[in-house]
């Protein structure tokens, strides 16, 4: 049943249905995290400063081993593959939700980096990648004199 | 054999923005779930928990995961893109008293959290054999 309630002493202004609808938005967007939703994996967290990106991702249940990171120029590939779930006869599945298979992503990168220059770390199911602008490709300084 | 497992809907969170009484969000982590010689396992997806601070809790027949988050963000840099967001995770599952409560198990390792949940003794299947009248 509608109910609607009349109360010109606590007029909320046009802003109240806004906000009401930022929030519904913002519960359907909330729920939509599952990776399997998404097209491009895994989905990446990009941070810069002016001579350094760092780049963090989620790919819980992985070890160091199983992730390669090439980089080529201005371009950095997370690729990796999950370890194949239990199989077996004697196994009955209730539910199967995580990711498992191979992925492969590539994320274009603000700048050119160092390959030589690169800290990969993994921990608790997070990778996480500092890269280095090489200083070949730093923006100089122009001097300028007074003639 | 019984349902073992009751779950709730992974495709929803448990705490959404709307809800005035947290300000933080919570994920629900993606599971597997199986059945292997009388043991159920669930395996939970808590990437960025830190395995001091997951919680696995069990009342009356409710088993409550929890995975807290600490916030990252690298020092001196900004954000530029951000196709992922972190927050605690939560999920809960019924038990059947079908579980030997008394000896689940729990590890984990590289954002995951594996729980071992062993049927009772009186819960195996029994054999009953068939005389010859």
């Amino acid at each position: 049943m509608l109910q609607t309630t009349h109360s010109p002493m606590n007029f909320a202004g046009p802003f109240a249905d806004m906000r009401r609808m930022q929030n519904a938005m913002n519960q359907i967007f909330d729920g939509a995290r599952l990776p399997t939703q998404s097209w491009t994996y895994p989905p990446v967290n990009l941070w810069a400063a002016e001579d350094g990106i760092v780049i963090t991702t989620e790919l819980a249940g992985l070890t160091e081993q199983d992730i390669e990171l090439p980089v080529e120029d201005k371009v950095l590939t997370i690729r990796g593959t999950y370890p194949a779930p239990q199989s077996g006869d004697e196994i009955v599945w209730h539910r199967h939700e995580r990711v498992d298979g191979a992925f492969s992503r590539s994320v274009e990168l603000p700048f050119r980096v160092n390959p030589d220059l690169i800290n990969a770390r993994f921990g608790n199911g997070v990778l996480t990648v500092e890269m280095q602008r090489p200083e070949d490709a730093k923006p100089k300084r122009v001097q300028i004199k007074s003639s | 054999m019984a349902q073992v497992i009751t779950t709730q809907d992974a495709h929803g969170v448990a705490t959404n923005n709307g809800d005035a009484n947290r300000s933080a969000m919570a994920f629900t982590p993606t599971v597997d779930i199986f059945e292997r010689d009388g043991t159920t396992v669930i395996l939970a997806d808590m990437p960025s928990v830190a395995p001091e601070d997951v919680d696995v809790t069990l009342e009356h027949r409710t088993l409550t995961l929890h995975g807290k988050v600490k916030p990252y963000a690298p020092e001196g840099y900004r954000a530029l893109t951000s196709e992922y967001r972190i927050g605690d995770y939560i999920r809960n599952f019924t038990l059947s008293d079908e579980i030997d409560q008394a000896k689940i198990n729990a590890t984990f390792k590289n954002g995951v959290l594996r729980l071992e949940l062993p049927r009772s003794p009186e819960a195996q299947p029994k054999k009953i054999s068939v005389k010859t009248g």
